[in-house]
Formats: structure tokens, sequence, C-alpha cells
């Protein structure tokens, strides 16, 4: 049938006194949008197959296009917006589930933005970071009660695994599949530069990557693809992977298509068939079967590494955290709504789980009062964009971050959310070796260090301005935050106060 | 001496190279005006390799013992400091060096005489623009 019900979202403009016809873009863009008239000597382009990545934006050399959101639109409506219109053309025509990439793009409140941090004044001094010490390192992993010492008085040192890290963020789990070799080259090659880790993702480890090991977290998912005995003992701590941010309750699937020789190797399993991670692991129902695969994990390690468990943020979350922490994990990572995927049903992704704002201030309270807090280290990620989004989740409670989207923008990542049909023309979301190749991993990971060089200056700098000369003393120090254009509840939920309240 | 090399892992054969070579040569500022309605005649040029996917860049690699100073009639092609370059008032346009060249880097100009990479030093920047123009990191100007 020929007749199309959806108008093209973005549209492609030209600036034709300024284009030279270098047809750069027409070969750069994957989606086959630009194309030479040879007769007219002028590029033309067809808006409908933009995803609006700008690759041909940035590389055009005389900065003649722009992508532009289309003005073309239905009579207004409240109920109705045009998205949700749209969608139910789609699925008139598919029959099918809808699916998206990136994270929740729904205006949910961010409430990173509603928090404020506190500075010194007159009656406690500042610091200024560039004349003296400023620590931002932390390590994660259960800690002791309390301090031992032997019969010669001496202490007892021995600790349970730790990780160390010199900033308080790490790359989160993307697994090879669903990003480019190129980007786990520049992710790994980044985290041992930084002093900090990278996690593989459900996919398995690639084998020119055991170099890294050192600075690799593995993941254990419900396909269990990829994991065998070398997989867990290069790693440096090992993450069972329950849940995640983007998609609750929902398993994954990659599709035999990009399951290629390399990815059916590290993810042993046959070249062609989609990858596909069950919603449960099926061999845990409960705080004890979770404890068991913890202890597997640890013994087949000879209890040297960190095991981190790894939830989406979802209503009951603090209860869960606390069963999590009595299973023997070292370290809970807690993905928040607004977390990235390579693709997820659009109803999940945009209506499932809770803030992580919200989620990571109700498990540290939890842990406190129950008096477990020391027992486990607590990762937030799901959406943390700046270094002062760091700083506001180690104040809200957290030992440390997990950054996905902001990683991926540093390679290039345009947030065109369309990882899923797996033409990224920024070589990340894509196993296409032509396009893979346009992420230059020598470039890509200098890219990473320098966000992590410069997050790290920023975070000292606020610090500063606190008074606060180490990071560990910033760590669910809510008296430092206040919340502006927050209702009663939500700053309950927060722990913090309002605007205007002295301490 | 320090000279521009190529990867052909990294190139992605979008042909940019050959535009700032040619915006270039045309010792303006502005790349739409320089360029904009015109047959650019680069002086680097993309090899593009037939049925896969890999593409280089081919530029003079101003050899130690350039075959094309050896062979100029004219006295036009000389080398200086290393840097093989070409007086094109001495040009007599017989392509003796073209000819000569076993990478195919020396072009005709527009005006017939010929023309060849001499690493944009006489410019205002001073560094090759194919260089500095490449979007991969597929050109390197260094000293190896
Ligand atoms: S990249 Fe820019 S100058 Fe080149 S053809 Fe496209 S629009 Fe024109
Ligand atoms: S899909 Fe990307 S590269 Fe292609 S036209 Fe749109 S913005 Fe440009
Ligand atoms: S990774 Fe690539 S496909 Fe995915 S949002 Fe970013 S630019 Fe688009
Ligand atoms: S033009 Fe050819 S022969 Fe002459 S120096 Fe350059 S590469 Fe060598
Ligand atoms: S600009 Fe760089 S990537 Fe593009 S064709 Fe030239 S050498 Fe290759």
């Amino acid at each position: 049938m020929s007749l199309n019900y959806i108008y093209p979202d973005n549209e492609v403009v030209r600036n034709y006194d300024k284009c030279i016809c270098c047809r750069a873009c027409e070969r750069q863009c994957a989606n086959e949008v630009h194309e030479y008239l040879e007769e007219a000597d002028k590029m033309i382009a067809d808006d409908a197959k933009c995803v609006n990545c700008h690759r041909c934006v940035s590389i055009c050399p005389v900065r003649a296009l722009k992508i532009v959101p289309t003005d073309h639109e239905f009579r207004k409506n409240t109920s109705w917006k045009k998205k949700d219109i749209y969608e139910v053309y789609k699925q008139a025509e598919s029959g099918g589930v809808l699916l998206s990439s990136m994270g929740n793009p729904s205006e949910f409140p961010v409430y990173w933005d509603k928090i404020l941090l506190n500075a010194s004044q007159v009656t406690n001094p500042s610091i200024d970071p560039l004349r003296e010490p400023m620590e931002t390192k932390v390590f994660l992993g259960a800690k002791e009660e309390s301090v031992k010492r032997g019969e010669d008085g001496r202490l007892i040192t021995k600790t349970s695994p730790q990780l160390k890290l010199e900033l308080p963020v790490m790359f989160s789990a993307m697994s090879y599949g669903s990003i480019s070799y190129n980007a786990h080259e520049s992710l790994a090659r980044a985290s041992q530069e930084a002093g900090t880790f990278y996690n593989t993702g459900e996919g398995g480890l690639h084998e020119d990557f055991y170099k890294y090991g050192g600075n690799t977290i593995v993941q254990v998912a419900s396909g269990r693809f990829g994991v065998h005995r070398e997989y867990l003992e290069t790693a440096a701590a090992i993450e069972i992977k329950m849940g995640q941010g983007a998609k609750p309750g929902i398993g994954g699937h990659l599709p035999g298509k990009k399951v290629g020789p390399n990815v059916s190797r590290t993810r042993m399993i046959p070249e062609g068939t989609d990858a596909i991670s069950p919603a449960p692991h099926h061999d845990i129902y409960s705080i004890e079967d979770l404890r068991q695969l913890v202890f597997s994990l640890k013994e087949a390690t000879a209890y040297k590494k960190p095991v981190i468990v790894k939830i989406a943020a979802v209503h009951n979350v603090a209860a869960i955290v606390s069963g999590i922490a009595r299973s023997g994990a070292d370290i809970v990572a807690i993905d928040g709504f607004r977390g990235g995927t390579g693709a997820a049903p659009t109803r999940i992704r945009d209506n499932v789980g809770i803030p992580i704002e919200v989620a990571l201030a109700q498990v540290d309270s939890r842990l406190r009062d129950e008096g477990i807090r020391d027992k486990i280290s607590v990762v937030a990620a799901g959406s943390i964009r700046s270094s002062a989004d760091v700083i506001k989740a180690v104040a809200l409670g957290a030992d440390a971050v997990y950054i996905g989207t902001s990683a991926l923008l540093a390679l290039g990542c345009h947030l065109c959310r369309t990882c899923n049909q797996g033409k990224c023309n920024w070589g990340i979301a894509t196993q296409r070796m032509d396009l893979v190749k346009r992420l230059n991993p020598d470039i890509g990971y200098k890219r990473l260090v320098n966000l992590m060089t410069a997050w790290k200056h920023e975070i000292e700098e606020m610090m500063g301005g606190m008074g606060i000369n180490s990071i560990e003393a910033l760590r669910g120090n809510r008296l430092m935050l206040r919340g502006v254009g927050l209702t009663d509840v939500e700053l309950r939920m927060l722990g913090i106060k309002h605007a205007g309240e002295s301490a | 001496m320090k000279r521009v090399y190529v990867n052909e892992n990294r190139c992605l054969g979008c042909h940019l190279c050959e535009y700032y070579c040619a915006f270039a040569a045309t010792g303006q500022s502005d790349m739409s005006r320089a360029l904009k309605g015109k047959k650019i005649r680069p002086r680097i040029h993309i090899e593009e390799v037939p049925n896969s996917d890999i593409t280089f860049a081919v530029s003079c690699r101003h050899c130690v013992e350039p075959l094309c100073v050896k062979g100029c009639i004219s006295g036009a092609l000389t080398k200086t400091d290393g840097v093989i370059s070409v007086d094109r008032d001495k040009c007599v346009s017989c392509y003796t060096c073209v000819l000569s060249c076993p990478y195919g880097c020396l072009v005709q100009s527009e005006s017939g005489v010929v023309d060849k990479c001499q690493l944009c030093l006489q410019t205002a920047e001073g560094t090759p623009r194919c260089v500095d123009g490449c979007i991969n990191a597929a050109i390197i100007y260094e000293e190896r």
C-alpha cells in the first residue's frame, strides 16, 4: 500500500549558497538521505530517511547543513499529541510492539535540576583545590564494621575485596554487540588511564580486551552469554545483572543479524542466531537464590573479587536492596528509569520504574536505618549528565555512579535514539565494519579521559567550595543539598530540606 | 623530516581531504566562495579498492630520491630541505614527471602547468590542510 500516514519528523535544510557539492554528506550518511544530482550539479535530500544524528552536519566542510524538526502539525489537541497519534498509526501498520533506544525522553521531573548545593561562607572556610590536597578516590566493597587488632596489638587490615576508583565515576554496562568493538576499546583504554572501570554488559568479553581486565567489570546476566572461567578470572569484579533502568522486568534481544563471527565467539552462541536474555534469571526467585549465585561466583574466583548486583529502580527498591545487602553482594548498582539502552519496548522504557534520585535516597536511608550501610557500596546509574549530578548523587548517598549515555556522547553519539537500527553513523551502536571504523579508538579513548579529567576537577572545585576535602565525607551528607520547587512529599522522599531552611 | 603518512584502517573514504587540499591551493578564506561551482584539482587523492571498504589517501611522499625531480627537463621541480616543490613559472608542461612518479602524485593545474603537494608550507597555517581537515585522523603529519 502506498498511502503513508507518517510525515517525516526532521527536515534536512541545506544552504545552497554554501554547499560545494563535495558529497561527503552523501558518503557518510548510512541512511542514504543525501544524493548528488549530476545533471543539476546539486545535492538533494530525502527527509523521510533522516534520523537526525548530525553526522552530515558535523562533517560538512562549509557548514551548509542543519536538521530541523518539522513544523508540520496536527490540529492542536492537549490529549492527542502528535507522538501519540503517530504511534497508533505505526502499530496499526505493523501490528508490533514499539521499540526505542536510549533513555526515557518524556517529561518527568529531573530532580537533579531541582537540587542546589551548599558552599562555605565566613563561618567555615572553603578549600582551594589547586593549593590543598583533595581526595576523590573511593573504594567500593563491603567495609569492616570495626577496627580489629591482633594479639600483638597490630591492626588487622584484611578487608573484603575492593575496587579502587580515582574518581567516583565508572562506565556502565554496554555489551559488545549493542556497541561496537571500537567503542569497547575506547572505554577499556580510558578506564585504564583514568583509574576507573568499564563494564562488559551481558555480551561477554572479546579476547583482545583481556589485557584491560584489571579495569573491567564483567556481567553475568540472565542469558549467561560469554560466561566462562577465564572471563570471570580476568575481571576486576563481577556484576550480576538482575535488571536495567530502561526496561525493568524485561529481558533483552540482540537480533541474529548483529551476531557476526566475532560477536558469536564472544557470546558463545551460533552465528546468526538471536541472542535472547530471559526477563528473570531462571534460577533466582528469592534473595536466598541470589545469595547462591553470589557465592557461586565468589567461590569460582577464590573470594578475590567483589560481586555487584545491578537492579532497576522500582517501587520497592529500598527493601530489595536491603535483601541484596544481606545476600553477600559487595556492591549494589541501582539504575534509574532514565537509564539508556540499545533497544527496549517503548511502553516499558517510558512508563516503568522510578527516578534514581528518589531511589538512591530511599536506599541509603533504609540501609542506614538497618545498620547495614557499610556492608555494601551503592552505585547510582541512569542519566548522570555532569559532575554536578555526580556530586548530588554522592551527597544523596551514592559511593559512586555509572555513566553510560554521557560516555557515548563523549565518543560522538548525538542521541538520535535509533541504536536499535544498527546503522549508527558515529560507529558506536553498530557492527557494520565500514561504520565501526568511524570511531577511531585513539581519539575516542582520549575524549573519555578528557571527560573524566574535567569532571574530576569540577568535583574537586565543588567539594572545596563546601569545605570538604574528601569525597568520602560528602557521601550521604544531605545537609549539603537543598531542594527548589519541590513538594513536601518529594523533599521527604529525597531526605533533603527546601532552599531557605537552615540546618 | 616531517612527512604526511596515511592509515588505511582509519580512512573513511569521505574525500574531504581532497576538498581541503583544493581549498588550501586557492589561498582564500571562505571555502564556499573558493570552491563553489568549480571542478577541484586536489593534490591528494583517495584510492578506493574495488569491492571492499578499503580507501586511503595518496599524496606526494617527498621521496629521498625523487624520480620526478630527476626526470624534470626544465628544472621546475627541486628539492629543498627534503621538500619537493614546483616552480610553476619554470614548468613547460611536458609531463615527464607525471609519467615518472610511481605514485601518481603530480597533477595538472588549471593553467596546464604541473602542481603537487608542497605540504602547505607556503600557506598561512603552514601545516597540511588535508591533515587538519581529516575527520578520523587517517592522515598524520609527523617525524618518523
Ligand atoms: S557535505 Fe556540505 S558541502 Fe558537501 S555536499 Fe554535503 S552539504 Fe554540500
Ligand atoms: S541521518 Fe544523520 S547523516 Fe543522515 S541526513 Fe540525517 S543527520 Fe545527516
Ligand atoms: S549511539 Fe549512535 S545510533 Fe545510538 S543514539 Fe547515539 S548516535 Fe544514535
Ligand atoms: S611527486 Fe612522486 S616522485 Fe616526486 S617526490 Fe612526490 S611521490 Fe616522489
Ligand atoms: S579526510 Fe581522512 S577519512 Fe576522509 S577520505 Fe581523506 S583521509 Fe580518508
